[in-house]
């Protein structure tokens, strides 16, 4: 094997091989979605491996958003769409009829690609996942909850001192760690994220993907993003998906430098998309 | 480069027209303001000046002598006690009696009727008062109390007005030695409806109306807002929940006089309740308010923002704590706002009230939920149709009384929808 050049520099060489990750956490087979006619997503097989960070890339409209919602039943809001095939955490089947989503999704925490706080304190913003599961018995124990996922999330320096003022009053970046904040306070698993920088500007954007690159270590992380450089930066595992099939799948490094799809390497350079 | 340049547009003449036209534009907005203004203050104008007269009004102090040869103490109803009062004041006039003629008679059209049944309850309470005399204090009749105001003119041709020349001068006596003072109307604010327009009061109809607004917030409010909330956040979209939104927005543009009819043939011979009552009328204007309520709050949550119920959801919220603790809360001013609205329009409302008996010459404050009981709008209807020339300034009386009734609950509409829009 020739060794060329990486088509995207990457921040740093990925030491991790993929003998070296987690094993599976997530295991899909065959996933097709349909929003009403119109098929969304084409027997998209993947396994996403537990901590560590699995990036989602494509053009617009590939699928890759309507995939990620998949993994926490998110679109069963979504009236007329539909999901076949088989999506399994840790074994289990998200999609069995003994499964709750209420339950699915405090295990599956979601970030957004627009900072969506509650229009409440920060404080209330972080202890209603915690409270609607019932994770505190008192008082105390809802404010260490609180604290430490603000300390998780790299937002208790900064918001200590005004924990009841309205979460909306924050900037951007720190609106977005709330949100992460939010999602890690009900101690899920894995934690989606759908293009989480993509209304912030670079020195948030860079807090945010520090702030990945340490989650890592307790949670499988998947991320839907736009900037191949946020992907080659953050993710250990790259996944490139167009017109709703999964393209190709693997190591980041392998992706950027080595794609073994030429659709993948024209996307990657910048040929289309 | 031999070709002529293309000739320019002239800029300057295409800004010009544009700014042209901006200004005819704000122009056109300001007369619209302008207009609107104008009509409101001549609607206003002509109430407050032909009401406000009602809120003072001419009371008279008179001793009036309990002659004990007049009075059955067995049979304290039975004595005419207006005669004693015409007499009192006759005596002040220095004018003879006359047993049961003109004198009396003219005097009794001068003093409101209201003395003689507050000597008739003193005695009631004291039968010792026989043989003694009392100071007794009532109002006016009317049509003295407008020559006082002097809307009842001396100039008047007298066989054009209600008092003749001798009443006239009577009353200027009694003005003259201090028998009769102005003062705030308190029995306007303390009475029902009474064939006296002296005596007649709103504090009935403010009741009844208060009464009957609540019964319809009751029951329209709570109704309104979760058929909203499940049509918007639960219902499945299909053919029925199209139909059911078609018959909504349809509903709410159907004529109130037909709620009157619904009201009639269903609460009240079907259901059986009571006519007249405020809570017939309630459920009558609950019905006629809901599907206004429903249609504010859809749009109110309709404007929430998705992100908020994704946020929810993506914690594990399950959909019915998102919709009440967070989409309901966020709505919360808008769907104040639509409620408060349309109560006050059906405290306004007064056909289908005519419809199921609310019509009804109500003298006494409504007791309860089930008495008949008069509303403001009524209350303003029929004393508008009236023959006497002062229940014409008790119609202006009662629309401020109204009007101001409507701004004190969209007041309370404002406070609400700020505490709300504050709350973090």
């Amino acid at each position: 094997m020739t060794v060329q050049p990486p088509l995207i520099r990457t921040a740093a060489p990925h030491s991790l091989t993929p003998a070296q990750l987690d094993p599976t956490k997530i295991m899909v087979r065959d996933v097709n979605v349909f929003y009403g006619d119109k098929q969304a997503l084409d027997a998209v097989s993947i396994d996403i491996p537990g901590k560590a960070v699995t990036a989602f890339i494509g053009p617009s409209g590939c699928g890759k958003s309507t995939f990620l919602r998949c993994i926490n039943r998110m679109n069963d809001t979504i009236p007329g769409a539909r999901v076949e095939g088989k999506i399994e955490i840790d074994g289990d089947d998200v999609n069995a009829k003994s499964v709750d989503p209420v339950i699915l999704r405090a295990k599956v925490g979601m970030v957004f690609q627009k900072p969506n706080p509650f229009p409440k304190t920060i404080f209330e913003n972080v202890a209603y996942g915690p409270r609607i599961h019932g994770l505190s018995s008192s008082k105390e124990e809802l404010e260490g909850i609180v604290e430490a996922s603000l300390k998780k999330a790299g937002l208790w320096n900064e918001v200590s001192d005004r924990l009841h003022q309205p979460g909306t009053g924050l900037s951007g970046g720190q609106q977005q760690r709330l949100v992460i904040a939010r999602a890690i306070a009900v101690e899920p698993e894995v934690i989606l994220m759908d293009e989480p920088c993509s209304a912030l500007d670079p020195i948030a954007t860079a807090k945010i993907e520090e702030l990945i690159d340490d989650l890592r270590q307790q949670y499988c992380i998947v991320i839907v993003t736009h900037s191949m450089a946020q992907a080659a930066r953050v993710s250990q595992r790259t996944a490139f998906f167009h017109l709703g099939k999964l393209v190709e799948v693997g190591s980041t490094e392998e992706i950027f430098t080595n794609p073994r799809e030429t659709r993948t390497q024209d996307y990657i350079t910048g040929r289309f998309g | 480069m031999t070709d002529a340049a293309p000739t320019k547009p002239d800029r300057s003449a295409h800004l010009k027209k544009r700014y042209a036209a901006e200004f005819r534009f704000k122009l056109y907005g300001r007369i619209a303001i302008v207009i609107a203004l104008a009509f409101l203050t001549l609607l206003m104008g002509r109430i407050v000046l032909q009401g406000y007269s009602t809120f003072t009004t001419h009371t008279v102090s008179l001793p009036v002598y309990l002659d004990p040869q007049k009075i059955d103490a067995t049979a304290l109803e039975g004595a005419n006690y207006d005669y004693l009062v015409a007499l009192s004041l006759l005596k002040k006039l220095g004018e003879t009696e006359d047993e049961y003629g003109t004198n009396s008679g003219e005097a009794m059209d001068l003093v409101s009727r209201d003395l003689g049944f507050q000597i008739l309850n003193r005695l009631k309470a004291d039968p010792s008062l026989i043989g003694k005399t009392v100071t007794i204090t009532g109002p006016m009749k009317a049509d003295a109390d407008l020559y006082y105001k002097g809307e009842l003119k001396r100039a008047t041709d007298e066989a054009d007005r209600k008092l003749n020349n001798r009443q006239l001068d009577w009353l200027d006596t009694l003005q003259k030695d201090g028998s009769v003072k102005g003062g705030f109307n308190v029995a306007f604010f303390q009475n029902a409806d009474s064939t006296e327009p002296e005596q007649a009061g709103i504090l009935g109809a403010v009741i009844g109306s208060a009464m009957m607004l609540l019964i319809t917030a009751l029951i329209a409010v709570p109704m309104g807002v979760l058929a909203a909330v499940w049509l918007e956040e639960f219902a499945p979209k299909n053919r029925w929940t199209d139909l059911i939104e078609v018959n909504i927005n349809n509903l709410a543009a159907v004529p109130s006089i037909v709620y009157g009819l619904l009201g009639l043939a269903v609460v009240i011979n079907w259901l059986g309740a009571p006519r007249g009552a405020p809570i017939t009328g309630g459920i009558v204007l609950a019905l006629m308010s809901l599907p206004t309520i429903i249609i504010a709050t859809r749009s109110a949550l309709k404007a929430v923002p998705p992100s908020i119920r994704e946020a929810a959801l993506g914690v594990g919220a399950s959909r019915t704590q998102t919709v009440f603790h967070h989409v309901l809360p966020q709505a919360m001013p808008g769907v104040m706002t639509g409620t408060i609205l349309s109560l006050a329009h059906a405290l306004g409302e007064t056909a289908p009230l005519l419809m199921i008996g609310m019509i009804a010459f109500n003298p006494g404050i409504p007791e309860g939920f089930t008495s008949s009981a008069s509303v403001l709008p009524v209350q303003v209807f029929i004393w508008e149709n009236a023959s006497e020339r002062a229940f014409h300034e008790r119609t202006a009386a009662a629309i401020i009384v109204l009007l101001a009734f409507m701004i004190a609950m969209n007041a309370a509409a404002v406070i609400l929808r700020r505490r709300f829009e504050r709350r973090w």
